[in-house]
């Protein structure tokens, strides 16, 4: 008796954990003004995995990336049409506010950008606060949290109150995705977020990566092939051909499509042909 | 080709509203506040327009041309102010443009760094001085100077010429439109200055190249590119001279007449207003809101003529 | 051949002698000014002249104290007035406004703004606030200066504000902030010292103006802080003395030319410092 209740309220956990985290993009198009960057893109997004974006220079990496978190709307004249579902519920919805969009779906630009105006803690502090948590302890204990799961707590423990732009420029993309992290987010998105790194730094991040898909989606948009196939557990392929728009090309596992790749053009790409 | 049937070639239209409540009130705060500044340059117009009624309905646009000022008659002209303000004006005009646009010149194409920043500065630093401080300064010093020395000096040389004739008053157009000078110069130096940085640097070594000499280059490249910034700095600086109170209502002699020479006391329609409106009533008052409402429709329309150069100037 | 080629050499010596006699020219009137300003005003300034009164027509002795402090609650008012508005039309003006038709609009009829004589601000102030409360007063005078100051404000906020890296908004964004929070917690503190140095250069522009005062502010004999009442300020105080008939009140105007002049060209120079260190 007991131990069949306890079984099913496991599993009931379990059912809502696999679905936490997943992301359906479902015919998906993208513009800024009348130019079209994205065409048509559908692809699912598995829970607790990374999945990598590649494709050429001006292909929509970026476009698709922030197109899941709504980001692409800040861009003036920018608009989309399709669906992304997060979790069966459409984040392009009517009724559905951006913000509570972000606040799922968090997300490390290219350049690390932590607020100049703020020192480090503040910087991790800052979604949460602006969320109006204004408990010190729960905040404390966040901001530790957050900047252990970054890997960048041991670095910086003692000089929180510094600026957070005082940071080496790897220090400060660890500390931009504490930031993200501490509002607890389900999905991490990451636009080449080690492209501006040396490579020790760029390392550090990777490594990251790979920790964080325990807890997290990852997406992350990478120029680097070598990158992609070391980190990611999927591979999205995007090319955008005579100027119509980004479209997919391949999607699967990252082995499948690096070492078999079910398309030509993906095969040119992967071998560096293209 | 499934996918063109399932989405459209073309955009959907933008969604601008956001839907967060504070976002909405936040967009609507700011382009209320926004909104004010639209509302006060209107307001400006409609209430010296309303309080200038009775002068406008007496006396027409013949106000324009009428040389008359009678307050115990009862009649009043525009004519003397409109003289004064002009004269003033292009005095200020003339004496400061060859300077404002020749410093300018030096300091962008000529001067060393440090020497830039220094005069740089000093220049900016003359529209910081309040007016009323160059109107002090226009009394006690430029007036007696102008009246003991400059003008007898010129009177006697260029004195056959209706404009350097007459009695050496000191007080009077000629003083007015040399402190007007002074204070229009930062204007023309730095929209000038501007205007000039704004021109590609590989254009003048391409003329250098070829073997043109410093000045062959700021003519042909510099001054000829420039062009349409020089032509809002001086629309600018004609909007700042028209307007301007107090220096000239303490240097020009404070009289509504018309005279040839450039010696002559006379009054402007800022001065005017600033010497007579407290004291004025009834007409008069009106009559004063009347130019007033003038000097505004004609800076609303110089100035918006040189912020549209200088926008098209800079890009 | 040589001759053209002299010719050239000749004109461009010349020429470029010009220029810099012009700019050497252009500096002179700032000079012989503030040289002025300081010997003959150096005389007049001592404890008393910020803390007594003006003296009786005529009297030596006395103060400026009452103009003193009314220039400083002049511009406390227009401060107060036109920092938060144009404030917040700069924010229009660098992120709702833009890609709008309005936008446009209101950055130009700004411009203008910044443009009208300051003696037609003064009758417009006039009609508004004076006519329909019968009386001049501090607070119309503040007005006046406000509606002077308020174009300033508005521009060099939505320069500050354009000045912002868009990375630092959009990662606000990207944290989930609604934008009116993003603004106002993370790009505001940004643009900080953009915003301050506008608001300093139009202290600076303000409080030495004396024609919308005329009308608005008038003057005032004696100490007052009532905002409602007429009230003395520098500018106005250095006009009527100076067109006044005795020696002790030119002497009173060059030491309140000095002060004012040392404020002002203070406050710029701090600006100038402040977005030099950006
Ligand atoms: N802000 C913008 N305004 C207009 N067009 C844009 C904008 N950003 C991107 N584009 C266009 O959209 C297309 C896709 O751009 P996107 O940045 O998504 O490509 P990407 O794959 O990320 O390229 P990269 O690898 O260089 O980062 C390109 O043609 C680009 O020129
Ligand atoms: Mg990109």
């Amino acid at each position: 008796m007991q131990m069949t209740r306890d079984l099913r309220i496991v599993s009931v956990q379990e059912w809502r954990e696999a679905a936490e985290g997943t992301v359906s993009v479902r015919g998906l198009s993208a513009w800024y003004g009348r130019h079209r960057a994205l065409t048509d893109v559908s692809l699912e997004v598995r829970p607790r995995s990374v999945t990598a974006l590649i494709g050429p220079s001006g292909c929509g990496k970026s476009t698709l990336l922030r197109c899941l978190n709504r980001m692409h709307e800040v861009v003036l004249g920018a608009t989309v049409s399709g669906q992304v579902l997060l979790e069966d519920e459409d984040v392009y919805g009517s009724g559905v506010d951006p913000v509570s969009v972000r606040r799922r779906v968090g997300m490390v630009f290219q350049q690390p950008n932590p607020f100049p105006t703020m020192s480090i803690y503040d910087n991790v502090a800052a979604g949460l606060r602006l969320a109006g948590t204004r408990n010190r302890g729960v905040l404390d204990g966040k901001v530790e949290q957050a900047l252990r799961q970054a890997a960048l707590w041991d670095e910086v423990k003692d000089k929180l109150r510094k600026p957070g732009t005082a940071l080496s420029g790897g220090q400060q993309q660890r500390l931009c995705i504490a930031r993200a992290l501490a509002v607890d987010p389900e999905v991490l998105l990451m636009d080449e977020p080690a492209s501006a790194l040396d490579p020790v730094a760029t390392a550090r991040i990777e490594e990251l990566m790979v920790e964080l898909k325990r807890d997290y989606t990852v997406v992350v948009v990478t120029h680097n092939m070598q990158q992609a196939a070391r980190v990611s557990d999927y591979t999205a392929f995007l090319l955008s051909e005579d100027g119509g728009g980004g479209a997919l090309v391949e999607y699967g596992e990252t082995r499948q499509v690096f070492e078999e790749p079910r398309d030509e053009r993906t095969r040119d790409y992967v071998t560096g042909r293209l | 080709m499934a996918r063109e049937l399932r989405t459209g070639m073309l955009p959907p239209r933008v969604r601008r509203a956001s839907i967060n409540w504070g976002d909405r009130a936040f967009h609507g705060i700011t382009t209320g506040f926004a909104l004010l500044i639209a509302a006060l340059v209107a307001l400006l117009v409609l209430e010296l327009a309303t309080e200038s009624v009775p002068a406008l309905s007496r006396f027409g646009p013949g106000f324009l041309a009428s040389t008359s000022w009678n307050p115990v008659t009862g009649e009043f002209g525009a004519l003397p102010f409109i003289y004064g303000t002009l004269a003033t004006s292009a005095l200020a005009l003339a004496l400061a443009w060859p300077i404002g646009v020749g410093a300018a010149a030096f300091l962008t194409e000529l001067a060393p760094r440090f020497v830039r920043s220094i005069l740089g500065t000093m220049v900016e630093m003359l529209a910081a001085v309040p007016s009323v401080v160059y109107g002090l300064w226009g009394v006690f010093v430029l007036v007696p100077l102008l009246r003991e020395r400059v003008e007898p000096w010129l009177i006697e040389r260029l004195g056959v010429l209706p404009v350097f004739s007459g009695p050496p008053f000191g007080l009077g157009v000629f003083a007015a439109g040399l402190l007007l000078a002074v204070m229009i110069l930062p204007t023309l130096a730095s929209v000038s200055r501007e205007a000039m940085s704004a021109v590609p640097r590989g254009q003048r070594e391409a003329l250098l190249a070829l073997g043109a000499t410093r000045w062959e280059v700021i003519r042909a490249v510099v001054l000829a590119q420039a062009r349409s910034g020089l032509v809002a700095a001086t629309v600018l600086a004609l909007g700042r001279a028209l307007g301007e109170t107090m220096a000239t209502v303490m240097v020009i002699g404070n009289s509504p007449s018309i005279n040839v020479s450039i010696f002559a006391p006379a009054s402007t329609m800022a001065s005017v207003i600033a010497n007579d409106f407290n004291e004025a009533t009834g007409l008069q008052k009106a009559v004063l809101l009347e130019l007033g409402l003038i000097l505004l429709v004609v800076s609303l329309a110089v100035n918006t003529a040189a912020r549209l150069m200088a926008a098209r100037s800079t890009r | 051949m040589i001759s053209t080629y002299r010719r050239r050499k000749l004109a461009n010596m010349l020429m470029l002698s010009l220029l810099g006699a012009a700019a050497l020219v252009a500096v002179v009137p700032l000079i012989a000014v503030a040289a002025y300003v300081v010997l003959e005003g150096a005389g007049a300034i001592n404890l008393d002249f910020f803390t007594q009164l003006p003296s009786p027509a005529g009297e030596a002795g006395g103060g400026m104290g009452n103009a003193v402090v009314g220039t400083l609650e002049l511009v406390a008012i227009a401060s107060a007035l036109a920092t938060p508005t144009g404030v917040m039309a700069g924010i229009y003006l660098a992120q709702q406004g833009r890609g709008t038709r309005l936008g446009p609009l209101v950055r130009l009829l700004s411009d203008v703004l910044n443009g009208v004589p300051t003696i037609v601000v003064g009758l417009f102030v006039y009609g508004l606030l004076v006519l329909t409360t019968g009386s001049f007063s501090a607070l119309a005078g503040g007005v006046a200066l406000g509606v002077i100051m308020l174009p300033v404000i508005a521009r060099t906020t939505e320069e500050a504000v354009l000045q912002v890296p868009s990375s630092v908004r959009e990662a606000a964004l990207a944290l989930g902030l609604p934008e009116w929070r993003a603004t106002l917690r993370v790009v505001l503190p940004t643009a900080r010292s953009g915003i301050l140095t506008g608001v300093i250069l139009g202290v600076a522009r303000i409080s030495g103006e004396t024609a919308p005062l005329l009308f608005t502010a008038f003057g005032n004999s004696f100490w007052s802080l009532d905002p409602t009442k007429p009230i003395a300020s520098l500018p106005v105080q250095i006009y009527n003395f100076a067109t006044g008939p005795y020696e002790s009140w030119h002497r009173q105007a060059w030491g309140a030319a000095l002060v004012l002049m040392t404020m002002v060209l203070a406050l710029n120079l701090a600006a100038r410092w402040l977005s030099r260190s950006r």
